[in-house]
């Protein structure tokens, strides 16, 4: 490949100028003209009838416009096994449920009202762990399945299944064998931006959705689906996504209050915004998807892998969206990280009353690599392998299939495993405790590691895992590209800008990226599954060749030259090897275009992966690549006071090839810090179903007195799918840390934390239990 | 009830008419049409709101309009020169990689302004205390540091 010009730089994003000026509009920004603002009660009890509604002094309130409940409006059902209604009927099942919505010309006004509203309720019992919500004679949640059948059990019917090779052939030839019980709890996405949203009708009845959302196209369809319920099957949705403030997963489904909007702007008649307090975004914004992981794994004598059984249980929460889905991908590290020929993975998901999960960075992935890589470590120490050198012995090697059918093509798994060994010191420090003289006692040092496979091309998971894209020159040699890409923080925009320049051929301040407008851009499935930069990068370098031989034949005819001997760099058209000859493209553009029969040239494509939707045994290649990678850290444990001190955190990532390396050390650090909020201090508590610390003072995240010395690694194997050989980056940083700490302080002080998060009282905990 | 004030907004003397119970965070909003300062929690809890008031970084969120009467106030809006060149603070924040999704990045960016009016050349640990109430969920801090950092070495 000859000299890039901006692929791999440093280039900075090119929304940061808006962003440090205050100029980029959030939907907290955001005022349409007649707006009203909406505001939603929630239920008061996690398991109860709906007895009355009295809405009468909310409606006499001057200023509302609107109360609606359940009552006044067609039923809309949501969420992945529709189970779910926007505003609830006769009987809520968590504290979240929507009661009843009012729009009012002002938000105290409107937050007023809903206090005005009063609900007579008949409290029921509740469950509020799987287990209770399994147990004999437990209150059923829905009456129904959801195919509308009497329901029998609390059971959420989705299939979570898979089997590879012969687990029992495998476990007799195991001569180790670990079997251990691990557990992680509800995490918050803490966007920086809460919730919200517009929704405004023109008088056509058509609706534009001022929006967050992450799936903009699988959105509109959604909405869609409720305006066919309100009778409006002609209308069309527009999604005008704004500028974004954190997205992680939260926006992958299309919520409540989403629709709640829609249904006030339609009684009303007005744009109506609803903007979640942080109180609200704590409470009512889907969660990280808890679990209860029973896992069991064996190696032969000489280290290496004979099975991995896994059975899960997922708590569902009262409703089902993405976070029911998420064994889809926890089957990834169960079935694929490191050589295992013999897998089990079974999961049971459960209706309970607690607050409902949702997609969230790593889509479930972090939740098993804590079992996957703790069990790692255990069975090592039972095979008296060194951890480092056991997963070495196991380590997933390019060119492979794994049992699950992932064609593993570039894999630098080894790499980083030996990278973050040595950026730890990991060989000292074993020598150091082989003799005896490094740091016990009440401040024990440690060190962990722990590796991680995650889908880094595109993951089919829709039937289409595929990105539309249109480019435009205009008479400026201006290039226009409009994508579905959504920019949620991570920089999607910016790289693919630098992939456009690159490969069509002009100065990237040339190249102007029109997105998350629904009316304008072609259809993308989301920004999900780490594929963005992979996906709509892919597209662009189609699209540039489409782009290219359109503008080649015009110039060819110009210069009197065969199109396939042209080239085209920094906007300069030329024969190849005679850059001196060049035509500049404003010359071969405006030639062309103002003439008799003239011709613009515009170019369109449409890139789906080369990946495979999982067939019924849950087996196929779901990502064209696959990412790799491994984090070391060295902890200091205070045995006095249960504290967990990070005093190296290496983080070495497999991207295949670093499009811009600023922002994959963006993603490295905020991701390793997000999972290590995760693994020491995050957990939304829920007592009864109700939350106990829904504020950032109760909610610990990490704040930058928490110093983590994080150094990234990039690591390229150049992944033959990828856009120059790159693969998917956003959301491997924050799976492996929970399990590379836990490592370190079971190196550390001989307790093994099973738990998240590993706060100081259960660290305080373990270690009695230990002393016991 | 509303009450007049006057103060200094990015060293302009302006005057408005403020509820008593409204946050200098809604008067900057909703009546300057500064939308800079962002809420991210409404409670002081986040720093997403930071301004200057007198010299000092404080959550505009929780602090009543009217405190600020007679002061100066200082939003990011204010930072960038006249012919709209970044200061150097905004300047290192974009090629420091400092920004995500933005959202923290007006107070953070105000409360490290606050800091090195200050304290010219202030240390790691000093450049963290004073971003420690401003929470980013995206960026781990560490560019963010490195920002403020750069952007002290280079100011006059
Ligand atoms: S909005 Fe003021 S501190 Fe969070
Ligand atoms: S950049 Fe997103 S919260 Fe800081």
């Amino acid at each position: 490949m000859s000299e890039l010009n901006y692929v791999g730089k440093r280039i900075p994003r090119s929304d940061g100028a808006k962003k440090v000026t205050g100029q980029a509009i959030y939907i907290n920004d955001l005022k349409r003209p007649g707006m009203l603002y909406g505001a939603i009660l929630y239920s008061r009890y996690p398991h109860a009838l709906i007895k009355s509604i009295d809405v009468s002094r909310a409606k006499a309130l001057p200023g509302v416009r609107a109360v609606i409940t359940a009552d006044d409006v067609p039923e809309i059902p949501i969420g992945f096994i529709k189970d779910n209604r926007p505003l609830k009927k006769g009987k809520v099942r968590s504290m979240r449920d929507e009661i009843a919505a009012v729009a009012a010309t002002d938000p105290d006004i409107a937050a007023e009202a809903v206090s005005l509203i009063k609900v007579e309720y008949e409290p029921l019992p509740g469950v509020f762990t799987p287990e209770e919500a399994l147990a004999e004679g437990a209150p059923l949640i829905h009456d129904l399945d959801f195919k509308g059948r009497p329901a029998t059990s609390n059971k959420v019917k989705l299939p979570w299944k898979l089997v590879c090779g012969d687990p029992d052939e495998g476990k007799s030839r195991a001569k180790h064998v670990v079997e251990h019980e691990y557990r992680t709890t509800f995490v918050s996405h803490c966007c920086m931006g809460a919730s919200g949203v517009v929704a405004e009708f023109d008088h056509d009845k058509n609706l534009t959705m001022y929006s967050i959302t992450q799936i903009p196209y699988l959105a509109q369809g959604d909405y869609l689906e409720a305006l066919k319920v309100l009778g409006l099957g002609r209308s069309k949705v527009r999604v005008l996504c704004q500028t974004i403030g954190g997205g992680f997963g939260s926006k992958l489904d299309t919520h409540c209050y989403e629709f709640i909007a829609i249904l006030l702007s339609f009684a009303t008649g007005k744009p109506v915004k609803i903007l979640f307090s942080r109180e609200e975004e704590f409470l009512a914004q889907a969660t990280r998807q808890p679990t209860i992981t029973r896992i069991s794994q064996g190696c032969d004598e000489n280290g290496r892998l004979t099975f991995r059984e896994i059975k899960m249980l997922l708590d569902n929460g009262a409703y089902t969206s993405w976070g029911a889905t998420t064994p889809s991908v926890m089957m990834v590290p169960a079935s694929s990280l490191y050589r295992v020929p013999n897998v089990f993975y079974d999961a049971d998901i459960v209706y309970t009353n607690n607050l409902y999960s949702q997609a969230f960075r790593g889509y479930g992935n972090p939740q098993a690599t804590f079992a996957v890589e703790c069990s790692m470590d255990e069975l090592a120490e039972a095979a008296g392998i060194d951890p480092a050198e056991f997963r070495l012995i196991n380590a997933n090697q390019p060119g492979e299939t794994s049992p699950q059918r992932f064609q593993i093509t570039s894999c630098g798994l080894s790499e980083c495993i030996e990278k973050v060994r040595d950026g730890l010191g990991w060989d000292q420090h074993l020598a150091a405790k082989a003799a005896g003289n490094h740091a016990t006692g009440s401040k024990a040092r440690g060190m962990g590691l722990a590796s991680l496979i995650h889908v880094g091309g595109g993951a089919r998971v829709y039937r289409s895992d595929g990105h539309g894209m249109i480019m435009k020159l205009d008479d400026f040699g201006k290039l226009s590209v409009f994508t579905g890409a959504v920019e949620i923080g991570q920089g999607t925009e910016s790289t693919l800008r630098q992939v456009v320049a690159e490969s069509v051929g002009l100065p990237i301040e040339d190249v102007n990226i029109v997105s998350h407008d629904t009316d304008i851009c072609p259809w993308d499935v989301g920004t999900h599954a780490s594929r963005q930069a992979f996906i709509s990068c892919n597209a662009a370098i189609q699209c540039a060749g489409e782009l290219k031989k359109k503008l080649f034949a015009l110039a060819g005819e110009q210069m009197k030259a065969d199109p396939a001997e042209l080239e085209m760099r920094e906007g300069s058209i030329f024969r190849k090897g005679a850059e001196d000859q060049a035509m500049p493209l404003l010359k071969v553009l405006k030639r062309a275009h103002f003439s008799t029969q003239g011709k613009m040239v515009m170019a369109e494509t449409f890139y789906d992966p080369p990946n495979e939707m999982l067939d019924k045994e849950m087996k196929g290649n779901l990502s064209c690549s696959w990412a790799f990678g491994c984090h070391g850290v060295e902890v200091e444990v205070d045995t006095a006071t249960g504290q967990v001190k990070i005093l190296n955190y290496q983080a070495a990532h497999d991207v295949g090839k670093a499009l811009n390396p600023l922002f994959i050390e963006g993603q490295i650090y905020g991701a390793a810090v997000m999972g290590t909020g995760m693994a020491l201090t995050e957990e939304l508590r829920l007592d009864h179903g109700k939350v106990m610390n829904g504020s950032f003072t109760d909610y610990k995240l990490l704040t930058a007195k928490d110093v983590l010395p994080v150094t990234p690694i990039i690591v390229e194997t150049f992944d033959p799918a990828g856009p120059y050989g790159a693969k998917g980056i956003g959301e491997p940083g924050c799976v492996p840390s929970s399990p590379a700490i836990a490592n370190a302080i079971y190196d550390a002080i001989g307790v093994r934390m099973s738990e998240l998060p590993m706060t100081p009282e259960r660290v305080l905990k373990a270690i009695k239990e230990k002393n016991r | 009830m509303k009450k007049h004030m006057q103060f200094i907004l990015n060293g302009h003397e302006v005057t408005a008419e403020a509820d008593t119970r409204q946050s200098l965070l809604s008067l900057l909003r909703e009546e300057f049409e500064l939308t800079g300062a962002k809420e991210g929690c409404g409670e002081g809890e986040c720093g997403a709101c930071t301004v200057i008031v007198d010299g000092l970084a404080v959550n505009s969120c929780i602090m009543p309009a009217l405190e600020a009467s007679g002061c100066r106030v200082e939003t990011v809006e204010g930072l960038a020169g006249p012919d709209g060149s970044l200061h150097p603070l905004q300047q290192a924040f974009v090629d420091f990689g400092a920004v995500q999704c933005g959202f923290c990045t007006p107070g953070m960016v105000m409360s490290a302004k606050a800091l090195l009016d200050e304290d010219a050349a202030p240390d790691e640990e000093t450049i963290r205390t004073a971003i420690e109430g401003n929470l980013c969920r995206c960026t781990g801090y560490k560019q963010i540091v490195d920002a403020i950092k750069t952007a002290a070495e280079k100011m006059p």
